[in-house]
């Protein structure tokens, strides 16, 4: 019997068709994907990173809503070109808490893995109120409205508690004082925020939109993009120690 | 519902039994039922919700339901007491009042994706056109672009056709009484829900895969009826062999339930609000993102397309497919290859090499079958060739497959590791996706509405093919302008983002490689421009077909059974 005779099993079979063609896509996406869950070597062992605070959890949800993703990567290639102009190649393990992932596909502006500490809030507020006060030629949409929208500090517990079910590692502590620490975050003068930093390891206390009162979704924002790229030290960081 | 009543019932009301007593079908019944109950939960949803959109969706929902029950108990009082019969005169009784819908959403939404492309192109030319507002940014705009012109253009267009020529290969009825319109109506509200929670921000930013998890919810709910519709249909076939199309279109539709389901389970933070989170994270996230995102071009963006190519081409050319083994060949490898090719979307990133470099070698391999099926529909024109100077549609047809084999070859070129490092995060690539989507996919689309138009209403043929060769050329000028505007512009982009001084400093700065884009973000617009021009003159062809065209008779041939 030929080839093409046996093959009449699946034109006239339309059960043992489906069955083939589940069997046929089935191998490609084990074979890539199941590994990379227990590979050690997939993720390194690094030091600093931690899941977001509460304020940067809220400043993140905002980057997801507003669609940065599609014009900012998240995400430094280990070529010269690209360490130079943004920093050290970014990490598998810095963007291991991240549900979904914001590594980008498209760099219409530039890449922010690491941009966090490159500008002032004060930059960051004007810049994203109105991109062409500060870059004449930027085609980035202007985001004044989230200077006027409050971040509610009652739901983000259930947030983090998402999260952690989830696989993100937030203690029960962090979940606990959850809305406490995302108003502390955003002001310095507050009783809880040396509470807050010994939760979160390297979090800034600053007044990012540098307005009194509940920390608006513009807080948030800056709060998130200042501290994307810091966790690692890379002055302490061994590649070496990561061949395994 | 008017549209229900429209196209439903023109051919079985015609002859009304009434000596049978009336009575609902556990169908009508159990579906009312269900929407009933569905309405209520929905009234609480929006009653308890958290946030506003989510408060917006789910009182859309209930409305929708009451429509549907009352659009259910309508149709019983219209309907006569027998359900319409499987074969009138031994010939199948087909159920074109589905594919009806189908094909008027797509040219709906087609047109709708087109417009908000050619809003977005132009933002970036001109950023003052996002207004500052949330719901008009690009941010929000982008996903409604991709998912109107993918899944609800290109979504319509796949039912559409897949219920067309299922029961046409078939020679049966399409299978289920409501099980078909619950598909096809199911589908466009859940576009519905999509596109308008892109607008309010409703994203869990998974590219191609943005609705939030209620959406996902009910969009698996459509597309297992969708299979059962489609399968139901395969088995009670009156040919022995399924024809080729249709294990296409199951490739896809079995496909693309497995992408779905592996890419988004999400935990809902509420389940009175919208917002979720992935339960996969960083890398893991990365991967599982890429391979649907990847095979979404490779199920829905192919496989179904192909088997458009594979029906339409040889009905409209009036020649049979060029090789039936070269069909099996290529209907195999393509479906077992494209699964790997995924991780070409991650080359240099955090995802381990290995992953990176087989996908890299399985893209490339991918370059054959693509071709074998390229070679499989332009052949199936030989000993017809001509008719590309007297009929635009199959013209229309033809070129998408020279564009699908263009695409087919730049799309492995890219995945090639040292092209990638330029290529990647460039205009190149939106370029590389337009000449498949507006060239490939459009234009096949296109080729396989303006066939499928005059057939489902009964005309003897379209309203104008000159307005037809219109289409074609202004069309093909747009995506000239296009995808030759993204190819220069990324390239630029890449040799500038990497260009150094003869000191060794990085010559330009980001800002500089953003202004230089600017003159081809103008002239993309106006591809872009031309494409939709294009498109409204189809629609104008179409509506004219239907309410003017001269009708078909139908001719009381009898059918002879195949070899």
């Amino acid at each position: 019997m030929s080839f093409w005779t046996r093959h009449q099993i699946f034109e006239k079979n339309s059960i043992v068709l489906i069955v083939g063609i589940l069997l046929v896509i089935a191998i490609g996406g084990l074979v890539e994907i199941t590994p990379l869950f227990y590979l050690k070597s997939t993720i390194e062992a690094v030091d600093g990173v931690r899941p977001y605070t509460p304020l940067e959890l809220a400043g993140r949800n905002v980057y997801v809503r507003e669609g940065c993703y599609l014009c900012h990567s998240q995400m430094i290639r280990p070529l010269r070109d690209e360490v130079e102009r943004y920093g050290h190649f970014s990490l598998a393990a810095e963007s291991m808490y991240d549900h979904p992932f914001q590594w980008g596909s498209k760099r219409t502006g530039p890449d922010l893995a690491r941009v966090g500490a490159k500008y002032s809030d004060d930059w960051h507020v004007t810049h994203l109120t109105n991109p062409r006060a500060i870059v004449p030629q930027s085609v980035m949409p202007g985001y004044p409205f989230l200077s006027q929208t409050e971040v509610d500090p009652d739901t983000i517990a259930d947030h983090m508690k998402t999260l952690k079910a989830v696989g993100t590692p937030y203690t029960d502590d962090q979940i606990a004082n959850a809305g406490a620490d995302l108003k502390a975050q955003a002001d310095p003068d507050n009783a809880g925020s040396d509470a807050f930093t010994k939760r979160y390891a390297k979090a800034v206390v600053r007044n990012f939109d540098g307005k009194a009162g509940t920390p608006t979704e513009m807080d948030a924002l800056i709060a998130y993009l200042q501290m994307l790229g810091t966790l690692v030290d890379f002055k302490l960081y061994n590649e070496k120690a990561n061949l395994r | 519902m008017w549209f229900l009543a429209a196209c439903s019932f023109e051919r079985e009301s015609a002859m009304p039994q009434p000596s049978i007593s009336k009575s609902m079908t556990a169908g009508e019944s159990g579906l009312a039922v269900v929407f009933a109950v569905t309405a209520f939960l929905c009234v609480i949803a929006a009653a308890k919700a958290l946030d506003a959109p989510f408060a917006f969706h789910a009182a859309l929902s209930a409305a929708a339901s009451v429509a549907v029950v009352f659009g259910i108990v309508n149709r019983y009082f219209d309907r006569p007491a027998e359900l319409p019969p499987a074969e009138i005169n031994g010939r199948p009784n087909y159920n074109m009042g589905p594919v009806k819908f189908t094909a008027v959403m797509a040219m709906f939404w087609g047109i709708a994706g087109f417009l908000v492309g050619l809003i977005i192109a132009s933002q970036l030319a001109w950023p003052a056109l996002n207004f500052d507002l949330p719901w008009t940014s690009f941010g929000r705009l982008r996903p409604l672009h991709t998912s109107a012109v993918i899944f609800a253009f290109g979504g319509n267009v796949l039912i559409g056709t897949s219920l067309y020529v299922v029961q046409k290969s078939c020679r049966v009825r399409l299978a289920g009484d409501l099980a078909p319109w619950f598909v096809v109506i199911g589908y466009n509200f859940f576009i519905l829900i999509a596109g308008t929670g892109y607008l309010l921000g409703v994203t869990q930013s998974k590219e191609y895969a943005e609705p939030e998890w209620y959406a996902d919810l009910w969009l698996t709910i459509v597309w297992v009826a969708y299979l059962l519709v489609f399968l139901a249909t395969i088995i009670k076939r009156k040919e022995p062999h399924i024809f080729v199309a249709n294990w296409f279109y199951l490739a896809f539709i079995v496909t693309i339930a497995v992408l779905h389901l592996g890419n988004n389970p999400a935990l809902p933070v509420s389940v009175f609000g919208s917002k979720s989170y992935v339960a996969w994270g960083g890398i893991q996230d990365a991967m599982f993102q890429w391979w649907y995102g990847h095979n979404a071009v490779g199920f829905f963006l192919t496989a179904g397309f192909l088997a458009i190519m594979y029906y339409f081409i040889p009905k409209r050319a009036e020649r049979p497919i060029y090789s039936y083994r070269l069909s099996i060949i290529h209907f195999w490898a393509l479906i077992f290859l494209y699964i790997w090719a995924g991780p070409h979307h991650l080359h240099y990133t955090a995802l381990p090499d290995w992953t990176q470099t087989l996908g890299m070698t399985f893209s490339i391999m991918l370059w054959m079958p693509s071709w074998g099926g390229m070679i499989n529909g332009l052949m199936t024109l030989s000993g017809a060739w001509d008719k590309l100077r007297t009929d635009p549609v199959l013209r229309m047809l033809v070129v998408s497959v020279a564009f699908y084999g263009m695409s087919t070859f730049e799309g492995p070129m890219m995945s090639i590791k040292v092209v990638n490092s330029l290529s990647h995060y460039t205009d190149w690539t939106i370029g590389h996706v337009h000449s498949g989507a507006l060239g490939w996919v459009g234009f096949v689309s296109f080729g396989a509405l303006y066939c499928m138009v005059p057939w489902v209403w009964n005309r003897k043929g379209l309203y104008s093919l000159k307005l037809v060769n219109w289409h074609f050329w202004i069309a093909t000028l747009g995506i000239v302008l296009y995808i030759s505007a993204m190819w220069v512009s990324g390239i630029l982009q890449g040799l500038m983002w990497r260009a150094y001084t003869s000191l060794g400093f990085l010559e330009y700065s980001f800002i500089e490689s953003v202004e230089a884009m600017h003159p081809f973000y103008i002239i993309r617009a106006a591809g872009g421009g031309l494409f939709l021009i294009g498109a409204l003159i189809m629609a104008y062809n179409l509506w004219m077909t239907v309410r003017v065209g001269e009708q078909e008779v139908q001719m009381p041939v009898a059918l002879q059974p195949a070899e």
